[in-house]
């Protein structure tokens, strides 16, 4: 075992699978000699040849169409799109096509494609280079949403990704690409889509949050912590499907809840998680269920992205309105 | 320093049968007398098919239908020159093809009557589902190519595409990406002339559809699309040329819609009955006949002998269609994901709930 960073997790699970599995096949822009605009695939096209770590022409729409295409032929491509602002140039061959193969032809043709992309802001980026719209991709039946929080956890959950015989989106939180280094099991790690992580217990309240947003979320638990308020924080690591059960599990326990995520507040998934928790568990609650988001506004240029993101205060505020209401 | 010429380009045309049914017969692609009379068989079967599914709509036993008619010899030359290990991606205006091709036309009755099951396409067959969303394929034929390309198998792949595809990014990013990776891949552009109402003149200021290959580094050829057998020859060619590893094709063939854009259309709203006219003259099973009566001694006998065998095999597969049971309204969940997720669990238990109380009350 040895610490990594997220990005050099996510190198480490790539490699692994490629040399497990021959149809594992990488396309995206620069991810060749370049290794990618965050080096994430630096050193496997010396390892594995341009045959399977193909840099395309700029085309990103282009690029996820001949995917689906390959992955339905009987390879496992999985894509790299630069920037999660230009994965919208590929919408329409994700929602028409990735995500409806497997059941317009009931069950005679899959899709067992990975797009993974950097998301989220608080790096800096120059204009479309910060977005975050998972719920675009969570709105739309027949595609897994993935996003992971740490090094291990990007290791454990894209292995699950590749294997998954269906498309997955897998969203790399580029705010923590290099901020975090942790201890990665090598070979064979596998965390499976599907199921939310208890990162904090507490009784409390429960704090929802998932990528980047787990860790201000966690220091916002530490610092209420020494206040005397215990927070249990759960990380969902897999959007879609949402992993209702343990959120409800907590919210029975706690009943309130915080929910943190960086995406426009209006539709995103804090409002689905509400709308469930008022659904199934709203004898429990006793406090109304409240968000911490980005505004409804796209997200600013570096000069004041800060006043867009939520932060330690921000979390912390809303989690203590919650317990004393 | 001069200026000078660094590229010059030519566009092909082919046409081998012409619309008074002569042959040029230094084209001729070696077909004896059984295989063309196939081909007319063929033909035939599409247009017999295709007028009865505007029937059955007109009665209210289909929903939309999308017409082939004036196209069959673009199909049946294409779909005869493949291979049954090739891979096909086809548009919405494709039926021919999927007949020839092997798939149940039960089972295009079935699609076009709003049942999914009509695009669970036969296990054996290399055939991707129709596409709706105009040129959207073209990138999923160009990745079984490459795929193909990658494992080593000696298989190429066809797609099919309208006019009004030409004009779509994911026109461009397929071809593009075909000529890049020299991809053992054929584009067959089935240039009706309309895309609903918009005439080729709306789509491009190209002279040709088919120059549009040369931008990509690859061969564009056009072709009498009426002719089934310049079709044949061009789309064979190209078949074996990406077989053997030299890359894609563009074949563009020159044709003619005949019906509405679909049964939801009205093309008298756009375009001039005497234009119409004028193209039924260039109908491709008219001048194929012609050749069969001059060649063959085909006899207006032989001609109500296969009309008959024609109408026989439609009646059955509507027959067949419509003694399918009942699509299970549950089976909406079923193939999202290789499982289901606890929300689908959940939701089809709803939907298993609603019927069952329907049932009771």
């Amino acid at each position: 075992m040895s610490k990594l960073n997220l990005v050099q997790a996510i190198n480490q699970a790539l490699r692994h699978e490629m040399e497990k599995n021959p149809d594992v096949v990488l396309m995206g822009e620069d991810i060749g000699p370049d290794g990618g605009v965050f080096r994430v695939t630096e050193g496997l096209i010396d390892t594995f040849g341009a045959r399977r770590v193909v840099d395309t022409p700029l085309s990103e729409s282009g690029i996820v169409g001949v995917a689906i295409g390959m992955a339905a032929y009987g390879l496992r491509p999985v894509v790299e799109i630069q920037f999660m602002g230009f994965l919208y140039a590929a919408m329409e061959q994700l929602i028409s096509h990735a995500a409806r193969l497997r059941t317009r032809t009931r069950g005679r043709y899959t899709c067992p494609l990975v797009v993974r992309t950097p998301y989220g802001g608080g790096i800096h980026a120059p204009e479309h280079h910060s977005e975050s719209t998972e719920a675009f991709f969570v709105h739309t039946p027949g595609l897994k949403v993935v996003v992971p929080s740490t090094p291990a956890e990007a290791k454990g959950l894209l292995l699950s990704a590749i294997r998954d015989p269906d498309p997955v989106i897998f969203l790399e939180p580029s705010k923590i690409y290099r901020a975090i280094k942790e201890e990665v099991p090598e070979g064979e790690y596998l965390i499976p889509l599907g199921e939310a992580r208890v990162v904090a217990e507490g009784k409390d309240v429960t704090l929802i949050a998932w990528g980047a947003m787990l860790h201000p979320t966690l220091k916002a638990a530490d610092q209420m912590a020494e206040k005397g308020i215990e927070a249990e924080v759960i990380d969902l690591r897999t959007l879609s499907p949402l992993d209702s059960a343990t959120i409800l599990r907590s919210v029975e326990k706690t009943g309130r809840a915080v929910i943190i995520h960086e995406a426009p507040r209006t539709c995103g998934l804090g409002a689905e998680i509400a709308a469930r928790l008022c659904e199934e568990a709203l004898l429990s609650l006793e406090a109304p269920i409240t968000r911490v988001t980005g505004f409804d506004t796209p997200i600013p240029l570096p000069k004041t992205e800060k006043y867009y993101l939520p932060d330690v205060d921000q979390i912390v505020e809303a989690a203590e309105q919650v317990v004393g209401f | 320093m001069p200026k000078k010429i660094i590229h010059e380009f030519k566009v092909e045309f082919l046409q081998i049968l012409d619309e008074a049914g002569r042959v040029d017969r230094t084209l001729w692609p070696a077909l004896d007398e059984k295989e063309v009379k196939g081909f007319y068989e063929a033909m035939l079967l599409i247009r017999t098919f295709d007028e009865k599914a505007l029937n059955l709509q007109r009665e209210g036993r289909l929903g939309t239908y999308a017409s082939v008619q004036g196209q069959e010899a673009a199909q049946v030359g294409s779909a005869t020159a493949l291979r049954p290990s090739d891979w096909i991606f086809p548009a919405f205006r494709e039926p021919g093809v999927s007949l020839l091709r092997g798939l149940p036309m039960r089972m295009i009755y079935q699609y076009w009557s709003g049942d999914e099951r009509g695009s669970a396409i036969p296990e054996d067959q290399h055939d991707f589902p129709i596409a709706i969303p105009v040129g959207t394929h073209i990138p999923h034929a160009v990745g079984a190519a490459w795929a193909a390309q990658f494992k080593g198998d000696p298989v190429a792949v066809a797609t099919f595409f309208g006019d009004g595809a030409t004009s779509k990014g994911d026109f461009h990013e397929g071809l593009n990406f075909a000529g890049v990776f020299r991809l053992p891949i054929v584009f067959i552009c089935q240039n009706n002339h309309w895309a609903i109402s918009v005439p080729l003149s709306r789509q491009t200021a190209s002279a040709t559809l088919a120059q549009k290959a040369i931008a990509y580094g690859f061969e564009g050829i056009q072709v009498d699309g009426n002719d089934v057998f310049a079709v044949y020859t061009a789309v064979k060619n190209a078949l074996e040329k990406a077989r053997r590893g030299e890359g894609p094709t563009l074949i563009e063939c020159f044709t003619y819609r005949l019906s509405d854009h679909t049964t939801a259309d009205d093309a008298s709203r756009y375009r001039k009955a005497e234009d119409v006219a004028a193209w039924r003259k260039k109908d491709p099973l008219v001048r194929l006949r012609a050749l069969l009566e001059r060649e063959y001694g085909w006899s207006e006998a032989d001609e109500q002998t296969l009309r008959r065998q024609a109408q026989e095999r439609v009646a059955a597969a509507v027959h067949e269609f419509e003694a399918v049971p009942p699509a299970n309204p549950e089976a909406m969940f079923d193939t999202l994901f290789a499982n289901l997720t606890p929300d689908l669990l959940r939701q089809k238990e709803q939907l298993r709930k609603r019927l069952q109380k329907k049932e009771r009350d």
